[in-house]
């Protein structure tokens, strides 16, 4: 069984205790329910957008200047990286399930493995970034060719939101580690699914990248 | 602020100083009319463009005052350069188009109501919505800039094709900084809407309140709903376009501009774009955002016919699923503005059967409006009015879209005054239409009094006669071959027209002068306005069972319970001849149906 929310600051305020007692905490309606429909709006949102960048690679494909690019290798260890962050967050997860919520030791459990999974992001983002050097040194810049364009664009861009979803995960940790007694079970689930959407999102621009760059 | 048990049982706290109340406020109803005053600036600007584009053409030499203190270069001595004029043209369409008819119908009068009308205490994200409103003023701002800057704003039309918008200084006066002014404006924008659009469509989804299903939802919350699902897939694409557009200009990259392109004499350092890239980006966008800037005026059209036929329409399921046909559709006809791009001929037919589709859940529309007020005792007031005013609109202005909808014909019509008859006709009056319809109709439950009904309706009439007499000339002018976008005509074939130009000018300064009618009767009614009751027009839903104007609440801290659709109109209630969604009380046929 787990409870979405808990709150015990009756002393707080003055105000009387809402009419609904009857259910487990004073939430606005449909509130519990609220913040997961829209990660997934947000996440669909993003999809269009990389969708939008892909058909622009494809229509670019068409002309006579489309070369080749080598990708550089760094990318691979990247990749798994990022992929072991995802397991990462799945164990912060199985911690925070596995206890009773609501204790302290559960949540800084949960709160350690967010803070190794937000480290493997940084890790991502600075391999992602040695990649750029790695281009940059062989005097391959973001105009230098239509692939090239492609590849700063896409990896750039994946690279921000990943960056993103490290700020949230630094406040995420900083919430499970303060106050385990009003500590949102959402917000963690959507953070996950933020996350293992960048992973995913990750692997189909290393695809794209590798089939058609 | 800790999340104590007041925090959690309200989305946000009770606003207490002056900033979190008024300026970066989380409540809806605040962001709500932010919205609706920034379309109206928009509005009266985009308005007053077009008087200049409109004085330019029929007068070319007059001196307009003040004009050359904007810009010595655009209008020296107040006359306005042909260069200028496309400056003012590009700068009416983009204000016209992003500020003001995607903010009012949609982003203004949504946020207002639509949590009200599902029972809910505010939006889903509120933070996210005060977000959406303020990145959308920075996006009118940086674009308002564009005015003052020494080159100019961009020349490049609303919708700014590439290559001439890709390659900066050498495609003319204001293309190098007022085009990345526009280019960083509208990516802003996105930003804002995709915001907006994610709380819309969360809210609707998760904070309804008990009883309140999907098909209990009043018809304008449901065309909100089906707009904010347009739009999050609609700028989701116009921002990568935007993207490119910087990149291009700012980066060297070739995304959009191709090779051996010769501009004022120069070679333009780029390969290998193509241009056609934009148009299929931005009209992939482009078409649904008209259907964005239509679909809130139906849906608000819609819910005051109702109220005011006092009956239900004939089928609200029928007016639903063709609204979500119509949203649907709109994804697969973005070709239809490409027929003479070039594109294989086999591609025009694939764009041209679903755009000639889309007529249908249209047409179903309008049968069931005037079916509906067929034998129905329709209380005229100028919220009604201009409901009607929208049909009218919407039949005569889109009925050209059947023609221009055959790329045989689009040929010969392409980038003529018809097509821009069409859609003024569409989106520049009949959408605005259901702006006004919905202002009259929720100006008492927003600001707690009631407009002048007197004004509103001479508003109407000039309005509605007005409009007429400046877009329907423009289908004769276009079918005569009157091309689009020229400032002046110099052709044999014109010169017999020329009064006709001026015949729509005259008809533009009226009917934009009646506008001020409209200013005015806002501006007092908010302070000197009749105090309105809670439920001034009898209506059912849930925004009239609250206070005019509404606690920061909404519903005082009780959460509403809905027991019937919308539609219970021409009953025998304990109140009159209607029974609202939140009584419990059962509707009773009135007697004689």
């Amino acid at each position: 069984m787990s409870s979405t929310i808990v709150s015990v600051n009756s002393q707080a305020n003055a105000l009387p205790p809402p009419k609904r007692a009857a259910a487990p905490a004073a939430l606005a309606y449909g509130q519990e329910r609220a913040p997961s429909s829209g990660i997934w709006v947000g996440v669909f949102a993003i999809t269009m957008s990389f969708a939008a960048f892909t058909s622009a690679l494809f229509v670019r494909e068409g002309t006579a200047d489309w070369g080749h690019l080598t990708l550089p290798s760094i990318l691979y260890f990247n990749t798994l990286v990022l992929l072991v962050s995802s397991v990462t967050l799945e164990c912060a997860r199985q911690a925070l399930e596995a206890g009773r919520l609501g204790t302290q030791e559960v949540s800084h459990k949960a709160s350690a493995w967010v803070m190794v999974t937000l480290l493997l992001g940084l890790g991502f983002c600075a391999g992602q970034f040695h990649a750029w050097q790695d281009l940059r040194a062989e005097g391959i810049y973001l105009a230098t060719n239509p692939n090239s364009s492609f590849f700063y664009l896409l990896t750039f861009l994946h690279a921000l939101h990943v960056l993103v979803g490290i700020l949230v995960m630094v406040y995420l940790a900083g919430r499970l580690m303060a106050s385990h007694t009003t500590f949102r079970r959402s917000l963690f689930s959507n953070t996950a699914i933020y996350w293992h959407f960048m992973t995913g999102l990750w692997l189909y621009l290393l695809l794209l990248c590798r089939m058609k760059l | 602020m800790e999340e104590s048990s007041v925090q959690q049982a309200h989305v946000h706290a009770p606003p207490e100083r002056f900033i979190r109340k008024h300026i970066f406020s989380l409540d809806h109803k605040v962001i709500g009319k932010q919205y609706y005053a920034l379309a109206l600036v928009a509005v009266f600007t985009g308005m007053i463009l077009s008087w200049l584009m409109r004085i330019h053409m029929v007068w070319p030499t007059a001196k307009i005052p003040l004009l050359e203190h904007i810009s010595s270069a655009g209008a020296p001595g107040g006359v306005i350069t042909p260069e200028y004029y496309l400056s003012l043209l590009t700068m009416h369409g983009t204000l016209m188009v992003f500020f003001v008819l995607t903010n009012a119908p949609f982003a203004a009068f949504g946020n207002f109501f639509l949590p009200i009308q599902i029972g809910a205490e505010d939006m889903a994200f509120p933070r996210f919505n005060m977000m959406s409103f303020w990145v959308t003023f920075a996006a009118w701002a940086v674009l308002m800039l564009a005015f003052f800057i020494p080159d100019g704003p961009p020349i490049a039309g609303w919708t700014s094709y590439a290559p001439l918008s890709a390659v900066g200084k050498d495609a003319g006066p204001g293309m190098q900084w007022g085009m990345s002014l526009w280019g960083l404006s509208i990516a802003l924008f996105c930003i804002g809407s995709l915001l907006g659009a994610l709380n819309f469509i969360s809210t609707t989804l998760d904070m309804r309140a008990k009883g309140m299903t999907l098909m209990r939802m009043p018809l304008c919350t449901w065309a909100w709903f089906i707009t904010a699902c347009i739009a999050l897939l609609a700028f989701a694409v116009l921002l990568p376009a935007c993207i490119l557009l910087i990149l291009d200009r700012h980066a060297g990259t070739s995304f959009y501009v191709p090779g051996g392109l010769v501009i004022s004499d120069r070679l333009q350092a780029h390969s290998g774009g193509s241009p056609l890239l934009w148009q299929h980006l931005f009209w992939f966008f482009g078409h649904p955002e008209v259907y964005i800037a239509i679909l809130p005026s139906m849906g608000i059209v819609s819910h005051i016919l109702i109220n005011s036929m006092r009956k239900p329409l004939l089928s609200g399921k029928v007016v639903i699923y063709s609204m979500m046909s119509i949203g649907f559709l709109s994804y697969m006809v973005w070709g239809h503005h490409m027929f003479l791009s070039g594109m294989n001929p086999m591609s025009a037919l694939a764009f041209s059967f679903p755009t000639l589709t889309i007529t249908i859940p249209a047409t179903v529309l309008t049968l069931i409006w005037l079916g509906s007020l067929y034998g129905s005792r329709l209380q005229i007031n100028s919220a009604s009015l201009f409901a009607l005013g929208f049909i009218s609109m919407f039949v005569a202005g889109g009925v050209s879209g059947f023609f221009l909808a055959q790329p045989s014909i689009d040929i010969y019509l392409h980038a003529t005054y018809f097509v821009v008859g069409h859609f003024h006709m569409v989106m520049g009056v009949a959408s605005l239409f259901g702006v006004f319809a919905g202002t009259y109709f929720w100006f008492p439950k927003m600001s707690g009094r009631m407009m002048n009904e007197t004004l509103g309706k001479l508003h109407f009439w000039i309005t509605f006669v007005g409009t007429y007499c400046i877009f329907m000339p423009f289908h004769y002018l276009g079918l005569i071959g009157n091309v689009r976008r020229y400032q002046s005509f110099v052709d044999d074939f014109m010169q017999p027209f020329l009064g006709w130009h001026k015949f729509m000018t005259i008809a533009a300064l009226i009917t934009g002068a009646a506008q001020f009618i409209f200013l005015f009767n806002l501006i007092y009614s908010r302070f000197k306005g009749k105090v309105a009751p809670e439920n001034p027009w009898n209506g059912t839903s849930l925004e009239w069972s609250i206070p005019s104007p509404p606690p920061w609440n909404n519903f005082g801290g009780k959460h509403p319970v809905v027991y019937h659709d919308p539609f219970q109109y021409g009953v025998k209630g304990s109140k009159g001849d209607f029974v609202m969604q939140d009584s419990p009380e059962q509707a009773v046929p009135a007697s004689g149906d």
